[in-house]
């Protein structure tokens, strides 16, 4: 499942990513697999995200949360 | 100065904060040699009597650059031979957020320069319920772990303590092995380059295309490296980057109590559920915006007039004790004209950057570009666009400027492009030197000034061709390289109000030195222009007029000021007005705004002051009326008819609405995308723009 299709206060476990320099990135900033995700809120205009990982708040763009495969 | 010392952490970590409280006042800004990032460097007494020099580096999350600010970092660290090269590192890491930030511990540590670490926010970190053992940590790393509150002067002493103590030879563990990620490849190029650090050769192999230290001839040596190894960048760093973290995993997994990770984000929650809900998010941020709008113009008005009434003053000292002549008409009408007209803007930029340091410092600016991104994607930038955009109310220069943030480089490009489309306060005098001559001051349906209401117009037409044209630059500006918004939303917190001073400080002082060095130089060649003419046409001047200004018995003041208005029509800005004059007459301009386009040129507000010069020379003698009036009274000599009328003023506002006329604003956006392409195009573009909306403008009106 992607991270994506989470909705606000949903919590899932990073499995994978689907995006190879995406995941660098993400992974940078603390997204690993293994790691708990919540979704926190969307922005006003529904793109982009909040979600709470490694214990701060990150906020990314749903094409970006797609890469994020969750279990 | 005897030891370097480089602060190194993530964004939001305090590093700002901590770099001010060791400095102070005694830090200046300048440029890493051959790059234009900015360098900010400070100096700071240890209980030794020893002196050292802090280096502030750019905040990064990791040593793989993302931004231009960001690739500093290593290119510094990496180039024994570079002046900002330091003895020690300090390591800042915000405690609450140890995993994360530990990542770029790693990463420093292993390129083996001395390494302190100071763990930051640990007041704030003890409150939401975690422990460190700083001993145990200590030990585990083999260096100095320092805990501080740099917001609350707590541990500074230790620290500094900590830099004097530390040896010149690296004592830190390796953190990871890389080798076993690329062994051939990082073997080769440790041989090439004659190092021993495995860490080094694999961030070479990365970044070498970035390092500007190295050679032609070793670019290309390690290049070939990289081919014949077949060196995939991405999945090795992929592969760093988690090997990296579980090994931090087992350092920190008995030195980290923590023992209340649910309760710590409650209050920044509840704020967000408010500053980012779908009507009160942006109903609150337009407000805001509202509140720094008003305050840049009521608050400014009383040091702007204080600024100009200082220089007026000092000129017309000048003229009455220097002597006369060239020199002193130079230094007084040229160079300290120019500096006023510097200077005067010094209160809108102070205010302008005290807001937006404060919405920074508190974490609300993130949240802006949270909400801003998904309309600001769809015109072709990003989030992080709002806040050079917000800045362009104020000045372009420093906005431009503040556009570092932005990763992606066509989001980038596109910002530096438009940003000086947003109406700056260097437009603020000329529209409302136009808007009172044609606008009535009527009040309508009970509240609204009409002439606020057209100033506010005008500058909603700089925000809506800014969105505009951003729209067709996404469509034009090619790139393989994707755009994306991952950033961190730090939790809210109360502004550093010593923070903010210095923001407003340094910002003023770049501002004065970038801009200044430019406008003095125009003023100086214009003055030199408006004072000499070609052959003999002053001297004929003169001769005419001899006679008349002989006669004692007469007022000569009259006589004067013709006299000067024939002489700057002859001048050589007055024959290039009358020269541009077919080009610009059907905007529906006489020669006199001619020579004010021409004079602000340079610079916009030098419109204000031209046409004070040309119009108080030609008023006649009645010396109580205003520039305004003169202005408004003024006809044109081939039609009869008024030079301002409403189409003209329509006209001439819409041209410097758009019309680039700012050299300070070419010369940063030369600085910024190292070239003259970018630069070029922006001024053509956005000429063109002015010249096009002005001649519609008129030819509709007229």
């Amino acid at each position: 499942m992607k991270l994506s299709h989470l909705k606000v206060g949903e919590k899932g476990t990073i499995v994978a990513f689907t995006d190879l320099d995406m995941s660098v990135k993400l992974m940078e900033m603390g997204c690993l697999p293994g790691e708990e995700i919540e979704v926190e809120r969307f922005a006003p205009l529904g793109d982009p995200m909040a979600i709470r990982v490694a214990g701060y708040q990150l906020c990314l763009r749903k094409s970006e949360a797609d890469v994020i495969i969750i279990q | 100065m005897d030891i370097k010392v480089a602060l190194v952490g993530n964004p939001n970590t305090g590093k700002s904060t901590l770099f001010n409280r060791l400095t102070g006042l005694n830090q200046k800004i300048g440029n890493f040699p051959g790059i234009t990032v900015d360098k900010k460097t400070g100096f700071t007494k240890l209980a030794s009597g020893k002196e050292a020099e802090i280096i502030d580096l750019p905040g990064t999350y990791s040593l793989y650059p993302k931004s231009a600010d960001e690739s500093i970092v290593f290119q510094v660290l990496a180039d024994k031979e570079n002046d900002s090269h330091p003895d020690v590192i300090v390591l800042i890491a915000d405690a609450s957020n140890l995993k994360r930030n530990m990542l770029l511990y790693s990463q420093v540590a292993d390129l083996g320069i001395p390494i302190i670490l100071a763990l930051n926010m640990i007041d704030l970190s003890a409150k939401q319920g975690i422990e460190i053992n700083l001993d145990k940590l200590a030990e585990k790393l083999g260096i100095q772990v320092v805990s501080i509150s740099a917001r609350n002067n707590i541990g500074i002493d230790k620290l500094k303590q900590a830099i004097a103590n530390t040896n010149k030879i690296a004592t830190q563990y390796q953190d990871v092995d890389v080798n076993f990620l690329a062994p051939e490849a990082i073997n080769a190029i440790k041989s090439k380059l004659n190092s021993d650090n495995d860490y080094y050769a694999l961030q070479v192999l990365h970044q070498h295309e970035h390092l500007t230290f190295f050679t032609e001839k070793e670019q290309e040596e390690i290049e070939h490296i990289e081919q014949s190894h077949h060196f995939e960048s991405s999945k090795i760093q992929a592969a760093e980057t988690i090997a990296r973290y579980k090994h931090l995993s087992t350092i920190l997994s008995d030195v980290v109590i923590d023992k209340g990770t649910e309760k710590k984000f409650s209050f920044s929650d509840k704020l967000d559920a408010i500053l980012t809900h779908k009507v009160w998010g942006f109903a609150i941020f337009l407000l805001i915006l509202f509140v720094i709008f008003n305050a840049i113009f009521a608050w400014s008005s009383y040091p702007m007039d204080w600024i100009e009434t200082g220089f007026g003053f000092i000129t017309s000292i000048g003229h009455k004790y220097l002597p006369a002549g060239m020199l002193s008409d130079l230094l007084l009408d040229g160079v300290i004209a120019g500096l006023g007209g510097i200077f005067v803007f010094i209160p809108q930029i102070a205010i302008l950057f005290a807001f937006i340091s404060i919405l920074e410092d508190t974490g609300y600016m993130a949240r802006v570009t949270f909400m801003m991104d998904k309309v600001m994607s769809k015109v072709g930038l990003n989030g992080k666009s709002v806040v050079p955009m917000i800045g362009g109310l104020a000045c372009a220069v420093p906005s431009i400027m503040a556009a570092r943030n932005i990763e992606n480089w066509k989001d980038r490009m596109i910002t530096i492009m438009v940003t000086p489309l947003v109406s700056c306060s260097a437009r603020l005098p000329v529209y409302i030197l136009i808007i009172s001559l044609i606008i009535p001051s009527k009040t309508v349906l009970g509240v609204f000034n009409l002439q606020g209401l057209a100033l506010m117009v005008m500058y909603l037409v700089g925000i809506i061709a800014a969105v505009l044209v951003a729209w067709v630059m996404k469509f034009i500006i090619k790139t393989k390289e994707r755009s994306y918004f991952i950033m961190e939303l730090p939790v809210y917190r109360m502004p550093r109000w010593k923070n903010v001073f210095y923001t407003m400080y340094e910002k003023s002082k770049t501002f004065v030195f970038e801009a200044g060095k430019v406008i003095i130089a125009i003023s100086i060649i214009l003055w030199v222009m408006a004072s000499f003419g070609p052959g003999n046409r002053f001297e004929n001047i003169d001769k005419k007029y001899e006679s008349a200004l002989a006669d004692t018995t007469k007022n000569t003041d009259h006589i004067k000021t013709l006299v000067a208005t024939e002489k700057l029509e002859n001048s050589y800005v007055g024959i290039l007005g009358h020269w541009i004059e077919p080009a610009i007459s059907p905007l529906g301009y006489d020669w006199k705004i001619g020579i004010g386009l021409i004079t602000s040129f340079a610079a916009r507000e030098a419109f204000v002051g031209t046409m004070a010069t040309i119009y108080s020379v030609d008023g006649g003698d009645e010396d109580t009326t205003t520039i305004r009036e003169r202005m408004s009274a003024s006809v044109n000599n081939r039609t009869g008819l008024p030079v301002y009328t409403f189409a003209t003023g329509i006209s001439l506002m819409l041209f410097y609405a758009f019309a680039m006329q700012c050299m300070s604003t070419v010369a940063i956006v030369y600085r910024e995308t190292k070239g003259w392409k970018w630069p070029v195009i922006q001024l053509a573009y956005m000429t063109a723009m002015a010249y096009v909306a002005a001649l519609v403008a008129y030819q509709l009106l007229k």
